[in-house]
């Protein structure tokens, strides 16, 4: 895979979950969903930093995040359920009713 | 099922503490909470995780109000006018009723029937792969009560209960003291398989880490070293075959072993057949010992809602009503694949935000036909629904019936009071609307599409 390609999980995090009670609109909220953790080995191999933005580009969508350092294994980024995770989705089943929301190919770039 | 349980209603000024209070928002359905309210405010929540906490303490922020087409209206004409959309619709859609009690799911259902609509429900975006490999194999499972009291082996595969479902592991799968383990954590062996660290690593013995998208090679392997095959190769899927053979040993010895799994399975490459391979090696398993497995369902009632749908359908999700009688078929009548083609004419979504929820292109489709939307708070559907019908919330201001996780059927109490009917009764009046309007005239049922 070229060196700009990640495997994309989404999936819940606890912060995501409480704060939507809060309401979508919460800053809280939208910093959450817009937050891709990823390994800093992989985030300084593409010459970005811990907390800079990134574009992340997928066959259906790009979007605009946050990058975060965790202790991911490098080549996979994660990024919480939400609308901005939703907007990499293809609705796309293979006929059996389920999208493919993990594990899917993307591209992450510098923005801007 | 009585709307309003046997609860007291205290008079409205006093403060008072309900207990036994079931909390509606993971799949864990935890029954021991301790609700004060004061001055129809909830004030504490005793016993709760922080999920749960939130879910009571902020039931009065964000709450929708009753709208047509964007304006305010009275809730009487967004039912009026919200029947007469899904008795005119050719080809309507029923989804959400992932957070409601089983009276107002019963309801949906009566009214898909009526109006010929396709019914569809969250565990289409979350576990319908389960249900599918289920339908297919069978499975060995257990309830949580019986983990609780035997599982000395639990392998959390591709979920993340530490973040997802706070309590299971102090009320089911970890730390707590059961019959025959009442050392809790002490005697039980917790394995955590997944493609990266999460939370849940810190409470488990051992991680396991896989390559993503390779599940069902990793459980194949697993299956065939149950059966005592040697393999060729050094790795599966990222793991040391050495690492799987070690696995494989721990869950033969185990007494009691069961499996959780969570959308790590049911959301990648292979769906309903990385499953299949699941519940098979469980299967396999029983060879040798006894072996679970059982599906970390997330929101609240969406078991109930299969449950409901499989008791009066025969079909768990996916159903189409349009003939009169209920077809099922994946990739035909799922949800993300009707949206996806753009075959629905009008969408009902109760209890459940279907925008929020799915894949960004869906949401366009849903935002160009008539789009009803009941639900108590606002949710990225109700911001862009023609119509907005509040409810009184689940388990919160409506009782009523839900589903475990395990299938364990809990009564939601009503905690507060709501100036808005319940989901039920919306739907109730929806249905008698709609009766009215096809039986104008001679009485006669209209044609279809001609409402
Ligand atoms: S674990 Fe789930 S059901 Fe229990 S209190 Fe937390 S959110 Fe509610």
């Amino acid at each position: 895979m070229p060196d700009t390609q990640f495997i994309l999980i989404t999936g819940r995090s606890t912060k995501q979950g409480k704060s939507v009670h809060l309401g979508k609109e919460a800053q809280e909220y939208r910093d959450e969903v817009s937050t891709l953790q990823m390994n800093l080995k992989d985030i300084e191999a593409l010459g970005l930093q811990d907390g800079v933005q990134a574009r992340v580009k997928s066959n259906y969508g790009s979007i605009v995040v946050t990058l975060k350092k965790t202790d991911i294994p490098q080549g996979i980024v994660f990024i919480p359920y939400g609308e901005l995770s939703n907007a990499l989705i293809g609705p796309d089943t293979q006929a059996t009713g389920m999208p493919d929301s993990k594990g899917i190919t993307v591209e992450v770039e510098r923005h801007g | 099922m009585a709307e309003n349980v046997a609860v007291k209603e205290p008079a409205v000024k006093e403060p008072y503490v309900m207990t036994g209070v079931v909390c509606p928002y993971c799949g864990v359905t935890c029954d021991d909470l301790e609700v004060r309210v004061e001055n129809g405010k909830i004030t504490e929540v005793k016993n709760a995780c922080v999920l749960g906490k939130d879910t009571f303490l902020h039931h009065l922020e964000g709450l929708s109000t009753p709208r047509l087409y964007g304006k305010p209206a009275t809730v009487d004409e967004c039912i009026d006018a919200a029947s007469e959309i899904l008795a005119k619709a050719k080809y309507p859609l029923i989804y959400g009723l992932d957070s409601t009690e089983l009276g107002a799911q019963r309801k949906s259902i009566e009214l898909a029937e009526l109006i010929g609509a396709n019914i569809d429900h969250t565990s289409s975006v979350c576990h319908a792969p389960s249900y599918q490999a289920v339908m297919t194999v069978g499975i060995p499972t257990c309830t949580s009560g019986e983990t609780k009291n035997r599982a000395d082996l639990v392998i959390f595969w591709g979920c993340n209960p530490a973040e997802a479902h706070p309590r299971h592991a102090t009320r089911y799968s970890v730390t707590v003291k059961g019959m025959f383990t009442p050392k809790g954590k002490k005697d039980r062996m917790v394995i955590q398989v997944d493609v990266r660290p999460t939370p849940t690593t810190r409470i488990a013995d051992a991680f396991i880490q896989m390559k993503p998208n390779s599940d069902y090679e990793v459980i194949s392997a697993l299956r065939a070293l149950v059966k005592g095959h040697e393999l060729q190769q050094a790795e599966v899927g990222g793991i040391p075959v050495d690492e799987l053979k070690a696995l494989v040993e721990k869950m033969k010895s185990a007494k009691f072993g069961i499996v959780y799994w969570g959308m790590g399975l049911t959301q990648t490459r292979g769906k309903y057949m990385n499953l299949v391979a699941l519940l098979k090696l469980a299967q396999d398993l029983n060879q040798f010992t006894k072996f679970s497995c059982a599906a970390m369902r997330g929101h609240g009632n969406v078991v109930g809602m299969a449950q409901v749908l499989t008791w009066q359908t025969g079909f768990p999700f996916h159903v189409n009503m349009s003939r009169g009688y209920p077809r099922f078929n994946p990739g035909e009548f799922s949800v993300v694949d009707m949206l996806a083609r753009k075959e629905v004419d009008a969408a009902l979504v109760i209890a459940g935000d279907a925008i929020g929820n799915f894949p960004g292109s869906l949401a366009e489709h849903l935002k160009s036909i008539p789009l009803i939307a009941i639900d108590p708070k606002e949710s990225d559907t109700t911001r862009v629904a023609d119509i907005v019908i509040p409810s009184a919330q689940g388990a919160i201001a409506a009782g009523g019936m839900a589903y475990r996780m395990d299938h364990i059927p809990l009564m939601f109490k009503k905690v507060v009071d709501s100036p808005y009917p319940s989901d039920r009764e919306i739907l109730e009046r929806i249905i008698a609307k709609i009766k009215a309007i096809k039986s104008r005239g001679n009485g006669a049922p209209a044609p279809v599409g001609k409402g």
